[in-house]
């Protein structure tokens, strides 16, 4: 049995050395899809464009609008001089935010009355825009508690001084400046790995399939569990160094921290790579060409991804799509993988996860087993 | 060990695909060391029989047994002594001849020194041993075939499976395959091909004829042909469409078979030759004479199946 599986994986491996298209395809997307992800995927917002009309031409609006034009996550793009440029530049993307203060802003103020200010904002990135209003809302915040401490300082000094306040002591833990980077990479790494091995150990079945090799070794000795485990082994051992090189990338290029032990992330993804062997093994026992595996993989691929809290809270989803991530074993990596890199913490803490992705892997690899007998007859 | 002793068998053979009967009720033994041949038209349930025979499909009814074991209780048993070979081998075409070979050797457990041997022999019995470090991909359609067979037979197979081994593959390899063949049978080994080419089938030691999934006759070539009733006369002409339609529907002609140098005619006697050839002068048909003939395998088939295709 053992010489059987050893045969097949010798074959595997001459077949994978003879591509050369294929250690091309192996290596080079997954690293550059890490660099694009590493540097483009960020909810960050900076230099949100600006176009500032002041109708007012006060002190107070004034320091507000330097307010704006000293923070980071603005640039002022356009100081305009009608409503209708300011709504023009907006309609024109020339910028996506517009802030408007209207004449009697700071006559208000003085007044002790509350002075409203207008901010115009490009709502087609609906996500952007919610990011650039809390921005808005905190420099404004910021704005108009000095300016009451400032004016109660200096019609009652007294009661300025016992003034009380909550101050927020803010302490985000292993991840303390919250650098979106550090949450992308891992879960990047593991989408990218489930990508790939799903598609390969698809695609290597669905091919022996097409060219008759596949009826041909069932008149050969070889059990379809051997067939299996040999045609498996190559596909573990390409992901496993496929997570190792995208891993490295994402801690010594992107300076993601990696805080666990590299042992607990070994198991992890070794469970996740059996899981998703299966389904690509299932996969294959669905199709009888490789367009069918392509169009499947293509149609399965997309819900993982968004059903596994890597960019969408799975807490915000509605209650069906909730349940329907349980069966997802991307979920419970993303969950194994950020804790390991960011939390460090151990196999204790991530018991529950691992031990759904062996669940998961299990039932997989059975149901491909039966569907693989099965698509043989 | 005896010479009649039968090898492979089936009785009561039969495999559905939804409302169509693929192989109907098939009845077969097959003798140690014969060239059995099964033959029919397309759609006549060859491959499907040698599929159940090999063990890659299961029957839905009936027994079929190869070298005594029960290929339903013990599909694995069986393989071990067959050697199964369809109408395309599976061959892996990104890696070489040598390396196919050895693949498939090293399945089947062939000591690496007998494989050797083993591979030289058929690469060299069918004019492959320059090829030997060419990728499977780039050999033409023949060379794939013949490649296919010495992976087939590697592992010095007791039965042989075949279906349709010749198709595509060129005059001079097909004499180098049928060579091959030979020299299994002269080793013992059994070996059960289907063909669609008839003159193949005249090198078989027994037949099988096969129609809409079950055995019209059963016997060696030469029995079948003295089974044909009447007569077959060939006509030498340089217009056989026009003597096959001047023939056809006259008394006593029962089918019009064109054949590479003129046209054969199937009589009821023998005796209608001459009436025949009076009438073809007389409405002046250019016919360059004919002669009384001994019927192909092909003549049979079409005198047979004539009658069996208007049987629902």
């Amino acid at each position: 049995m053992l010489e059987r599986i050893w045969h097949i994986l010798v074959k595997e491996f001459l077949q994978i050395r003879r591509d050369r298209w294929a250690r091309f395809r192996l290596l080079v997307p997954p690293l550059l899809q890490v660099l694009v992800f590493g540097y483009a995927a960020t909810f960050e917002v900076f230099g949100v464009a600006t176009a500032v009309l002041d109708l007012d031409h006060s002190q107070e609006s004034r320091a507000l609008v330097a307010a704006f034009a000293h923070n980071p996550h603005f640039g002022i793009v356009r100081m305009a001089a009608s409503q209708r440029e300011a709504e023009a530049a907006i309609d024109d993307s020339s910028a996506a935010v517009a802030i408007v203060v209207h004449a009697g802003f700071a006559a208000a103020l003085r007044k002790g009355q509350p002075a409203p200010l207008q901010v115009l904002v490009d709502g087609t990135n609906s996500n952007s825009a919610l990011i650039a209003l809390g921005y808005v809302g905190a420099i404004v915040d910021t704005y108009s508690q000095a300016y009451q401490n400032d004016l109660l300082g200096r019609i009652n000094p007294k009661l300025a001084r016992t003034l009380v306040q909550i101050r927020l002591d803010e302490r985000p833990w292993y991840n303390t400046s919250l650098n979106s980077r550090w949450f992308f990479v891992p879960g990047v790494i593991a989408t990218i790995t489930l990508i790939m091995v799903v598609n390969l150990t698809a695609f290597a079945v669905v091919r022996e399939r097409e060219m008759g090799t596949l009826e041909q070794l069932m008149v050969t000795p070889i059990r379809p569990f051997e067939l299996i485990v040999g045609k498996t082994i190559p596909f573990f051992c390409i992901g496993l160094a496929l997570m190792t090189a995208v891993t490295l990338t994402g801690t010594l290029w992107f300076r993601v921290p990696f805080r666990g032990n590299p042992l607990v992330l070994l198991l992890g993804t070794s469970l996740y790579l059996l899981s998703t062997l299966s389904l690509g093994l299932t996969i294959s026992t669905l199709c009888k060409t490789q367009q069918q595996a392509f169009a499947t993989n293509f149609f399965l691929v997309n819900p993982l991804f968004i059903l596994s809290g890597f960019s969408f809270p799975i807490a915000s989803m509605p209650a069906f799509l909730q349940w329907l991530t349980y069966a997802n074993p991307v979920r419970y990596f993303i969950v194994i993988i950020r804790a390991v890199f960011l939390k460090g913490v151990g196999v204790a803490v991530l018991a529950p996860q691992l031990l759904a992705l062996a669940a998961i892997g299990a039932v997989l690899m059975g149901v491909a087993t039966l569907r693989f007998r099965k698509s043989l007859d | 060990m005896n010479a009649n002793e039968i090898t492979v068998a089936a009785t009561g053979l039969t495999k559905r695909f939804g409302p169509l009967t693929a192989v109907d009720g098939l009845d077969l033994a097959v003798r140690r060391g014969e060239i059995f041949g099964l033959v029919g038209p397309d759609g006549a349930g060859k491959t499907t029989a040698l599929r159940m025979f090999a063990a890659v499909m299961a029957p839905d009814a009936g027994r079929v047994s190869v070298g005594g074991v029960d290929v339903v209780a013990e599909p694995e048993r069986v393989r071990e002594r067959i050697s199964y070979m369809p109408q395309r081998f599976g061959l892996y075409e990104d890696l070489t001849v040598d390396e196919n070979i050895r693949f498939y050797a090293e399945l089947f457990a062939v000591p690496r020194r007998l494989r050797e041997q083993r591979a030289a022999r058929l690469l060299a019995a069918s004019s492959m041993e320059r090829f030997r470090k060419r990728l499977a991909g780039q050999l033409s359609g023949g060379m794939k075939q013949k490649l296919g067979l010495a992976c087939a037979l590697v592992h010095a197979p007791s039965i042989v499976l075949l279906d349709e081994p010749t198709t595509g593959v060129d005059p001079l390899s097909r004499r180098e395959f049928w060579q091959i063949l030979y020299g299994l049978r002269a080793e013992g080994v059994t070996l059960l091909i289907s063909t669609a080419y008839l003159d193949e089938a005249e090198r078989c030691d027994r037949l099988a004829l096969l129609h809409g999934g079950r055995m019209l006759y059963c016997d060696t070539p030469a029995a079948l042909r003295a089974r044909m009733p009447g007569a077959l006369a060939e006509f030498a002409t340089p217009a056989p469409r026009q003597l096959r339609d001047a023939l056809q529907g006259r008394a006593g002609v029962l089918g019009v078979l064109l054949v590479g140098n003129g046209v054969h005619v199937h009589l009821d006697q023998a005796g209608r030759l001459a009436e025949l050839e009076r009438q073809l002068r007389d409405s002046g048909v250019p016919c360059d004479g004919a002669r009384l003939v001994p019927p192909s395998i092909e003549d049979l088939f079409v005198a047979l199946l004539g009658g069996a295709g208007t049987q629902p």
